[in-house]
């Protein structure tokens, strides 16, 4: 399938088709479903997900290029999409992502706290990863939970009304 | 009364189910609806009849917007819900997805019959994962039940649903980027016109609507519309989430009738954090000017009276600061996150966000100059009315609320280069 319009063609000639595994294509096919003939493209946001899924949290350039290879649309247009949306990984990131939101309703209960208690935790960053490759804290803005400040999104799961006490617990808990 | 709509079923077990749905009348519109081949312009009479308005901010009357659609021209149309929630202070969608999946699918279906469309999407943020799979297997539920999808209990009707989960960025809850981004591209919203009516999804007729206003459909057309501009006030038709947040007791989503006194809805908030004193609200998200407190204590939570005041209620974010709150700092942190979500496409919002976010910045952190207030007012005013989207005027207009509100917090800061509220209290 290809997006009318778009040129299809790849800059390298070496297909990168090996790095999607099969479960991950099968994913892929799924999302593709959805959408009409001739908008494979609309399937680069879940596909990105899929494959940044599979990959332990992160995308890389090649990934990309499989991804652009697969639903037939041009490297650019999917490079566009990994760099506009924040829950794309450009780099490598820890076994967990921990997303802290400073934003107003949580900075108005105490997300200044959360933050320093995790960042002297954990002796990292934002934007940074533990040496053992266990957490990666990012600053992120609002997640919708307001109503549950201080919040912070571990992976998939979102943690409210957060205290240092319980932060430690969630975090201990964690392999 | 509280809990009337969107929230009818929150105190049953496993609100989410189909089996709960079902044991309150949920699906019976629907089927009746297929069963009589009801009118479309029936629908949207009584749509408009319930005075019910866009829940995602704009307030554009639903019935109206519906009407725009091009119904009986061939081709695909398609009907979109946003639940793209990412305005800082906004968190019910979140829970009509968790907690009511299934009117909110009713809500789309009958949407989808009433403009033409045979295909919607639900456009969840991507950071809601548990509401996405909510959400995910209602609609497997619905499906299995023979009420989504082919020839819909035998009708001839067929409706077919689909989530598009988003990957990060505030600016898809902007209808056009919305689409765009559906469509697998950078969230940058469109130049209007053509609007979406005429020149929507995949370049297909189209109408976009908030989770709260979908959901609140089903039940208007079960009890009328008459009985949900009712519960609210003229003009201001039905009940409404508000999400409460900051410095009250029980932060939450709260389901009341449009002009209930603000007052009310602190009471039932808990009121306010450690008893201390209401100093600001801002009541529509953090794009909407904020307010004094002894302002909105005389203020009623609907369009108009908030609009009287010189605010908005947008989607109902109320978001509350008591005595000890910077103004300037929570002006910083608001205006950093414009700059932040910019898409970065029109010259004086990717430019203006981030010339307010800096001159913000600087006073809160003691190195404010002497024109820096003026300053900031005018370049709110370079921006505001001068973009594609409304992203630019979401970050001038809490600027200019603020000092013209506070403007003494933030000229004791370039004064004293210090914080006004932390030199009272030492």
């Amino acid at each position: 399938m290809s997006q009318s319009g778009l040129s299809t063609k790849t800059k390298s000639s070496k297909s990168k088709l090996h790095l999607l595994a099969e479960e991950v294509r099968a994913e892929i096919d799924q999302e593709l479903t959805k959408y009409p003939n001739g908008w494979s493209i609309s399937a680069c946001m879940p596909a990105l997900r899929i494959v940044q899924d599979a990959n332990g949290g992160s995308l890389t350039t090649e990934l990309m290029d499989a991804v652009a290879e697969y639903l037939g649309v041009p490297e650019i247009s999917v490079y566009e999409v990994a760099t506009f949306y924040s829950m794309y990984e450009l780099k490598p990131v820890g076994r967990h992502k921990i997303c802290v939101c400073t934003n107003i309703s949580c900075m108005l209960c105490g997300s200044d706290g959360i933050v320093e208690h995790l960042k002297s935790k954990l002796g990292i960053g934002f934007g940074e990863t533990t040496d053992d490759g266990k957490f990666t804290l990012k600053e992120v803005e609002c997640l919708g939970a307001c109503g549950g400040a201080p919040m912070f999104q571990v992976g998939r799961d979102y943690h409210e009304n957060l205290t240092p006490e319980k932060i430690d617990k969630i975090l201990d808990q964690l392999d | 009364m509280a809990n009337e709509v969107c929230f009818k079923n929150l105190h049953l077990d496993k609100p989410w189910t189909l089996e709960t749905y079902q044991s309150t009348g949920g699906y019976e519109v629907w089927k009746k609806i297929l069963k009589e081949k009801k009118p479309a312009d029936e629908i949207i009479n009584e749509l408009k009849a319930s005075g019910l308005r866009g829940r995602g901010g704009a307030g554009f009357p639903t019935g109206l917007k519906w009407s725009f659609m091009p119904r009986n021209a061939p081709g695909d149309k398609y009907i979109v819900c946003n639940s793209d929630e990412g305005e800082p202070g906004t968190f019910k969608d979140r829970d009509i997805l968790r907690y009511n999946p299934h009117a909110l699918i009713e809500g789309m279906m009958i949407a989808g019959y009433t403009i033409g469309a045979k295909a919607g999407f639900n456009y969840i943020r991507g950071e809601f994962w548990e509401p996405y799979e909510r959400f995910e297997a209602a609609i497997h539920e619905a499906r299995a039940a023979g009420l989504l999808g082919d020839n819909i209990l035998g009708s001839g009707v067929s409706f077919d649903l689909h989530t598009h989960l988003g990957g990060g960025a505030y600016i898809c809850g902007e209808e056009t980027a919305l689409l765009e981004s559906i469509e697998g591209k950078k969230g940058q919203p469109r130049f209007k016109p053509p609007f979406p009516a005429s020149y929507g999804l995949f370049g297909k007729p189209t109408t976009i609507n908030n989770t709260e206003t979908l959901a609140s459909i089903p039940l208007i057309l079960q009890n009328g519309g008459k009985w949900f501009l009712e519960i609210g006030i003229p003009n201001n038709g039905g009940a409404k989430l508000f999400s409460v947040s900051g410095h009250v007791n029980k932060p939450g989503n709260y389901e009341i009738p449009m002009g209930t006194p603000f007052a009310e809805l602190l009471e039932m908030a808990g009121g306010m954090r450690n008893g201390n004193k209401l100093k600001a609200v801002i009541p529509g998200g953090s794009s909407t000017p904020m307010l004094p407190g002894d302002v909105m204590m005389d203020v009623n939570m609907d369009y108009d009276s908030i609009a009287k005041a010189g605010s908005m209620l947008g989607a109902g974010s109320v978001i509350v600061m008591d005595e000890t709150t910077c103004i300037v700092k929570a002006l910083a942190r608001i205006s950093y996150f414009y700059y932040e979500e910019s898409c970065g496409q029109c010259t004086p919002c990717r430019e203006g966000t981030g010339w307010l976010s800096r001159v913000v910045n600087r006073i809160e952190n003691g190195q404010g100059r002497p024109e820096d207030i003026d300053l900031l007012l005018n370049v709110s005013k370079k921006i505001e009315g001068r973009t594609i989207c409304g992203l630019g005027d979401a970050a001038a207009m809490p600027v200019s609320g603020a000092i013209k509100h506070f403007r003494d917090e933030f000229q004791y800061h370039v004064d004293h280069k210090k914080c006004m509220v932390s030199a009272a209290q030492s």
